[in-house]
């Protein structure tokens, strides 16, 4: 469905110190240096897949989108989507496609939603009945089709999602390549474009690649992720996996049953959280069964709970770009179980 | 049959977006009134005997022109500009029609919306010069709507082409300022081509620019125009500068970065 081998892009970009004097050396002598959003990215992806796509701001998420999509060429490497090469941008293929960005809309800002609907229905080559059916299909599942006949300027931001959702499958494509679709929506909105996006991907089989920086958004919807880091795939598997590679740590959660002091605690592993006589702590995974078997005899607890750390704790500091994810090189690769030929980029270390 | 119906579509919506701000599209009529003020100059001119032109010629050879530029005003370049500058052009890539159409449709859905405002200026100035009224004929009101269509094309085409370098510099619309300067001068915008020195009408007859005001403007008020030279001069400019478009289009895309998409 999508293949993706040793794809780069490279921009050029102008390079301006501030002030007076880099104004003036910025009009006579302009320098320009080569940043490289993508190197080197290796992937596939089979039909029906519902992929997360992570990484911090600028590793190259969105880049990699264009080129998917056909909007940019790449400087290097090879995509294949659907058997074609995207940025031919040829007919067959853009009707089988679409890109949401989270930032930018589709629709006319002036007019309601249909109109912008009626163009996408027309160039998309629909009847008028087909489109009429499907907006209507589409509108009851995004429980949107009360907003359409408001200018788009009038609704809310999750409001003009929904629509922006709508007017992006009209044509039913194969492929979404969903950029922050989330972007700055409320809790609710959030969930309700998640829960759409789920039965869309359930009901047509498409294929999803989502980026986002709600960690909702990829825990209900992805089993697999793809993480990028500076430009570089870093990781490439099942979401579970991920949590395991990012750190190697279980959390703890006992009940005291007498008073411990925190230096006591802090012996066993890091304290976590402490209320009452309740308590969390992090221990080493190599560590875990000595430290419960110490724990049982010196501390005596009443309950004891041994769970991995919320993937939204373990990934939040990847996304905000404070760790950097390195590939597995245990025979454990991230990639181990997976039924699909996906293979990790272990050349990005 | 499905290309006409997706025009269709992308004309009936950039009507409804046109209209719906009223009052913009008669202040951008009246922005093109340029035409009224030199015909009350030459109107002046005129009447001291020694133009070519009588003072009502002058004021029809104006109207004609109020009515060309109207029917023939581009402004595809700060549009592209705008859409390339913004990411906006990303949309419209990804779908499955060439953005052209699109840009075509709104300058068309345009022109439709602002004709009957331009009307009203025509009629104003009929009111404003008594005896200028004149109606040149069934044929040659087709011929010159037909050499307007031509003109607007060529016109679309030259600007078309300029706003593609926005894919090597985001500021093309200064070529356009650029360009304007020659239009205006050489196009009989100002005054009609053949009162300028023989000279400037030779330079002017090796453009595209009297064909876009002069000749349709001398059509209108019933002066022999050969329509047919017109039309292949026109096409001529007009089929280079598809070529040339197409060309730095594919060149400019491996460009665009989709900036802000």
């Amino acid at each position: 469905m999508l293949s993706v081998s040793d794809l780069g892009k490279t921009y050029r970009v102008a390079d301006k110190q501030p002030g007076l004097k880099g104004s003036l050396q910025h009009l006579f002598r302009r320098r320009y240096r080569d940043i490289a959003a993508v190197t080197g990215v290796n992937f596939t992806v089979e039909p029906g897949e519902f992929v997360g796509f992570l990484g911090a701001n600028g590793a190259g998420k969105t880049t990699t989108l264009k080129m998917l999509s056909g909007l940019i060429r790449p400087s290097s490497g090879r995509a294949m989507v659907m058997g074609y090469e995207p940025f031919a941008r040829e007919h067959a293929f853009l009707k089988q496609i679409t890109l949401v960005m989270g930032q930018k809309q589709q629709l006319i800002w002036d007019l309601p939603a249909l109109d912008s609907l009626r163009i996408n229905g027309a160039v998309y080559e629909l009847s008028a009945s087909e489109a009429r059916q499907r907006i209507g299909e589409l509108g009851e599942m995004l429980d949107a089709n009360h907003l359409l006949t408001q200018p788009v300027r009038k609704l809310s931001l999750g409001e003009r999602m929904k629509c922006e959702l709508l007017a992006a499958l009209l044509h039913r494509p194969s492929v979404l390549f969903l950029d922050e679709p989330t972007l700055g929506l409320d809790i609710n909105a959030q969930e309700s474009i998640r829960s759409f996006l789920k039965r869309y991907n359930q009901r047509y089989g498409a294929t999803v690649l989502l980026t986002s920086h709600y960690m909702a958004d990829i825990t209900a919807l992805c089993s697999r992720v793809l993480v990028v880091h500076e430009g570089r795939l870093v990781y490439d598997g099942a979401l579970s996996s991920l949590a395991e590679r990012l750190t190697p740590n279980r959390v703890i959660e006992l009940r005291l049953t007498e008073p411990v002091a925190d230096e006591t605690l802090r012996s066993f592993g890091h304290v976590l959280a402490r209320d009452g006589a309740s308590v969390s702590l992090v221990v080493d995974r190599a560590l875990l069964r000595q430290t419960i078997a110490r724990i049982f005899e010196e501390l005596k607890p009443s309950d004891l709970n041994v769970h991995e750390p919320a993937i939204e704790t373990v990934i939040g500091p990847l996304l905000r770009g404070e760790r950097l994810v390195r590939p597995a090189q245990s025979a454990e690769g991230p990639s181990a179980g997976a039924s699909s030929p996906r293979r990790p980029d272990t050349g990005t270390s | 049959m499905i290309f006409l119906r997706k025009l269709a579509a992308l004309l009936v919506t950039a009507f409804a977006h046109t209209t719906t701000y009223r009052a913009e599209m008669v202040l951008w009529a009246l922005s093109g009134s340029m035409p009224i003020i030199l015909m009350g100059v030459w109107f002046q001119a005129a009447q001291g005997g020694r133009l070519e032109y009588s003072p009502l010629e002058m004021v029809r050879y104006f109207v004609a022109v109020l009515v060309i530029r109207q029917m023939t005003f581009v402004w595809v370049i700060w549009e592209f500009e705008e859409s390339v500058v913004r990411g906006r052009l990303s949309h419209d890539l990804l779908r499955p029609i060439d953005p052209v159409w699109h840009y075509l449709a709104n300058h068309f859905a345009e022109r439709i919306a602002r004709f009957p405002a331009v009307l009203a200026l025509v009629f104003l100035c009929f009111w404003l010069y008594p005896g200028s009224a004149f109606f040149p004929g069934w044929v040659v009101m087709g011929q010159a709507a037909a050499l307007i269509l031509g003109t607007f094309v060529t016109r679309f085409a030259l600007q078309y082409t300029l706003a593609t370098v926005c894919f090597y510099n985001e500021r093309a619309s200064s070529l356009e300022s650029l360009s304007f300067i020659a239009y205006t001068f050489l196009s009989g915008m100002l005054a009609p081509l053949d009162l300028y020195p023989p000279i400037v009408q030779q330079v002017a007859a090796w453009t595209p620019f009297p064909y876009l005001i002069f000749a349709p403007a001398r059509l209108l008020i019933g002066e022999e125009v050969d329509v047919v030279g017109a039309f292949q001069v026109m096409g001529a400019w007009t089929l280079g500068m598809i070529v040339l478009q197409r060309w730095a289009w594919r060149k400019g895309l491996s460009r665009y970065s989709a900036m802000g998409a």
